[in-house]
């Protein structure tokens, strides 16, 4: 059946057709559509579907899974990978039992994230892990399904790696509809068996070189099913000069050449690791100019001129030189690189309509009675002069944009706890830092610890309203609900905070200033490490659930 | 439409107004009209009062989800300074359909300013509508703003799509609920 759906949608789709049965992520930008809808849909399909704390334990959770037998999807934006980077690779090693997909949404241009524009197909070079790169909305269905079949084939993690304006693309697709399970005979949540295996799951030396040759093994019979797959092709007219693209610069590439009426060979890689050397090479035999178009880093050029060199062939290949790194691809690029390249002064990009006056640019605020708005001003006021201000990721980031302007540094999540620590040693200023609650959940405790046991004294605010809100609202370890809208544990952050061995903490509602500057002043004189934990709904939560008790 | 046969139309706001689900019903109504299409569309710090630019594109084939700068037929602002935000992609035939509302933040331009730089527009390319104001009148709700501006092109024959398939769009795409006043939105500019 064809229908609208939106990239991120696909993917669930996707894994629907595939037969998944765990689903475990972390929210975040491009990805959390997809935690998202399993979170509402797992019920009605016999799946298990969570939150995890943070992207590592996502994966972890999703190893288990695999080596019980269970499918497993695990879905995160960019930096995700980085934080489960250090059991992503050796997953690779002791390979799936059942099939995994992993989603990583990377984010080109930066639209919704912090940290750097970060190209994760770089990780297949550390890992041996496949990856594969789609360009629309089709893709990133067929890819799914293509993920789980070459994880079921050959026992290995398969990478699916889209970028925003794939994820976050609406087009038509033609996919399966999976019936819902019949709700009368309860959807029995698929139980697995974990089959004893410790030589093929535990990493220990000298095993793990082992298991290193049988990856580099493994990693060659994949190369040759990506030889024979779909996922790679050759479109156009043959010719001497050709063009090599992937994911989104596919697209622009090839609304262009219509566009300008040039019928030209394109070879279309879905695959990026590992790589159809074979494919590649047969296109490349027979031209004399090829023009590698593809997002950020200039990784797949890299790879075939290598290719190029290694057989000796006389041929010109451009790429990053004409296109320039960093930033989205889009079609003015896809034109103007075209332009380069071809060196011709035929494509004319159209006239835009210039305004005599510069726009002003409509920066990220906090919402309608966020209660943040009621600890900022309060922050910036009681700071004494030269203090320092640690910043984290989440709606609490916008502590660095006007009219607030209380952010020194900002970097990963979680990373104000540390950063902090080492200011606050380093230093004779007043450190105060800032984190929310699904942050502090995902990364902050380790921070914290360290503050208490290396002995510095940072005054740390928890702003915690009661939900991971900026990734567009999900459930927390905090929240007493989890990720399929059940029950949970409500864990107290003050709780953890004292276990974690700070003295000085406090609990209160930010809307009480009184209270919040009479504490803020008292901590600012401590000695040692302070907490104060902020305690108030995000307004739009608190909104929603308003609604929801007048309509019952 | 361009030179691909295909229909480009950009719809800029601000977060919050509803755009999403505007792309989605205008979407669903190309699909139901059997044209190939592709969208694109941002979330996360968007949804923060940001600015919000969406591209739409319709037509025999489609192979990219965004708009060419300066190819754009269609401009549709729901706010005003996001309408000028929009300018990079009008070419010389570009059509403008603005929407008289205006949000402001730190260093917006007046509301003033913002109708003095709009009325740079050639006056045959723009229609400056009371959108907003409309449909608070006459729905009690400004945030169908988007579904009367829409429901204005087809009647002003700005976009290559039917009212009819516009109405069986919503009946998919919106929850049951608020499918009625969406339609009495969309066609409200037909009662006058």
């Amino acid at each position: 059946m064809k229908k609208i759906l939106l990239g991120n949608e696909a993917v669930v789709k996707g894994a629907l057709a595939s037969g998944v049965n765990f689903v475990s992520g972390y929210p975040g930008c491009p990805s959390a559509e997809i935690g998202d809808e399993f979170g509402k849909i797992a019920k009605d399909f016999g799946i298990y579907a969570e939150w995890a704390t943070n992207e590592k334990v996502a994966l972890e959770s999703a190893i288990g899974a695999s080596f019980s037998g269970l499918k497993s999807l695990v879905n995160m934006k960019s930096f995700g990978i980085n934080v489960c980077s250090d059991s992503l690779f050796p997953l690779a090693y002791t390979g799936t039992k059942a099939p995994m997909v992993i989603f990583v949404g990377d984010d080109p241009s930066c639209h919704s994230s912090a940290q750097t524009e970060q190209d994760s197909r770089g990780y297949a070079y550390l890992s041996k892990i496949p990856i594969l790169d789609p360009s629309d909305v089709q893709e990133c269905y067929d890819f799914t399904k293509l993920g789980f079949e070459i994880s079921e084939k050959f026992n290995i993690p398969v990478i699916l790696r889209p970028t925003t304006r794939v994820a976050h693309q609406r087009a038509q697709v033609i996919c399966d509809e999976i019936p819902k399970k019949d709700p009368f005979i309860e959807a029995k949540l698929k139980k697995g068996i974990f089959e004893k295996n410790p030589h093929q799951f535990c990493t220990m030396p000298p095993r793990v070189l082992e298991m290193e040759k049988e990856l580099i093994e493994k990693i060659k019979k994949i190369k040759a099913f990506a030889e024979k797959s779909k996922a790679n092709f050759v479109t156009g007219k043959n010719g001497k000069i050709g063009i090599i693209t992937t994911g989104a610069s596919y697209l622009y590439v090839m609304e262009a050449l219509k566009k300008i009426n040039l019928d030209i060979p394109v070879l279309k890689l879905g695959f990026f690791y590992p790589l159809p050397e074979n494919l590649i090479l047969k296109f490349l035999k027979d031209k004399k100019d090829v023009l590698v178009v593809e997002e950020l880093n200039p990784y797949l050029e890299k790879e075939i001129t290598l290719i190029a060199q290694k057989n000796n062939l006389k041929i010109l290949i451009k790429g990053k030189e004409l296109l320039g790194e960093g930033g989205e691809m889009n079609m003015e690029r896809a034109y103007s690189v075209l332009a380069k390249f071809l060196k011709t002064k035929k494509i004319i990009l159209p006239k835009i309509q210039k305004l005599k006056v510069e726009i002003p640019r409509r920066t990220a605020r906090l919402c309608e009675g966020c209660p943040y708005w009621h600890i900022f001003p309060v922050v910036k006021r009681l700071a004494p002069e030269g203090t320092i201000f640690g910043g984290d990721i989440g709606c609490n980031m916008i502590a660095g944009l006007s009219p607030h302007n209380i952010q020194d540094y900002l970097f990963s999540m979680g990373a104000s706890m540390g950063i902090s620590h080492g200011v606050s040693k380093s230093s004779n200023q007043k450190v105060i830092s800032i984190i929310g609650d699904g942050t502090f959940f995902h990364s902050g405790i380790h921070g914290l610890i360290n503050i208490v046991y290396n002995k510095s004294n940072p005054l740390i605010l928890i702003l915690d309203n009661r939900i991971t809100a900026m990734t567009g609202h999900q459930q927390n370890p905090g929240m007493g609900k989890n990720a399929m809208n059940q029950e949970a544990e409500e864990l107290k952050i003050e709780e953890i905070v004292k276990a974690c061995g700070i003295k000085n903490v406090k609990v209160l509602d930010p809307i009480n200033m009184q209270e919040l500057e009479s504490t803020i002043k008292d901590f600012l004189q401590k000695p040692e490490a302070s907490v104060i934990v902020c305690k108030r709904m995000c307004a739009l939560l608190a909104r929603r659930n308003q609604k929801n008790k007048t309509k019952n | 439409m361009d030179k691909n046969n295909v229909f480009n139309l950009i719809i800029s706001g601000v977060g919050g107004q509803g755009l999403i689900t505007l792309l989605q019903v205008i979407d669903e109504s190309a699909l139901i009209e059997n044209y190939d299409i592709k969208s694109s569309e941002l979330h996360g710090l968007s949804q923060r009062g940001g600015s919000v630019l969406t591209h739409i594109r319709f037509g025999k084939k489609v192979y990219s989800p965004m708009v060419l700068k300066g190819e754009a037929d269609l401009i549709i602002g729901m706010e005003l300074t996001e309408s000028l935000r929009a300018t990079i992609f009008a070419g010389k035939n570009t059509i403008f359909l603005v929407n008289n509302n205006h949000i402001a933040f730190d260093n917006n331009f007046s509301k003033e300013e913002a109708i003095k730089q709009i009325n740079e527009i050639d006056k045959k390319n723009l229609h400056l509508v009371e959108g907003s104001e409309i449909c608070k009148q006459k729905l009690g709700k400004d945030v169908l703003a988007g579904m009367y501006l829409l429901g204005y092109t087809v009647y002003k024959n700005l976009i290559p799509l039917k009212k009819e398939s516009i109405i069986k769009a919503i009946e998919r795409v919106i929850p049951e609920n608020f499918r009625e006043i969406n339609i009495k939105a969309l066609t409200l500019i037909y009662d006058n």
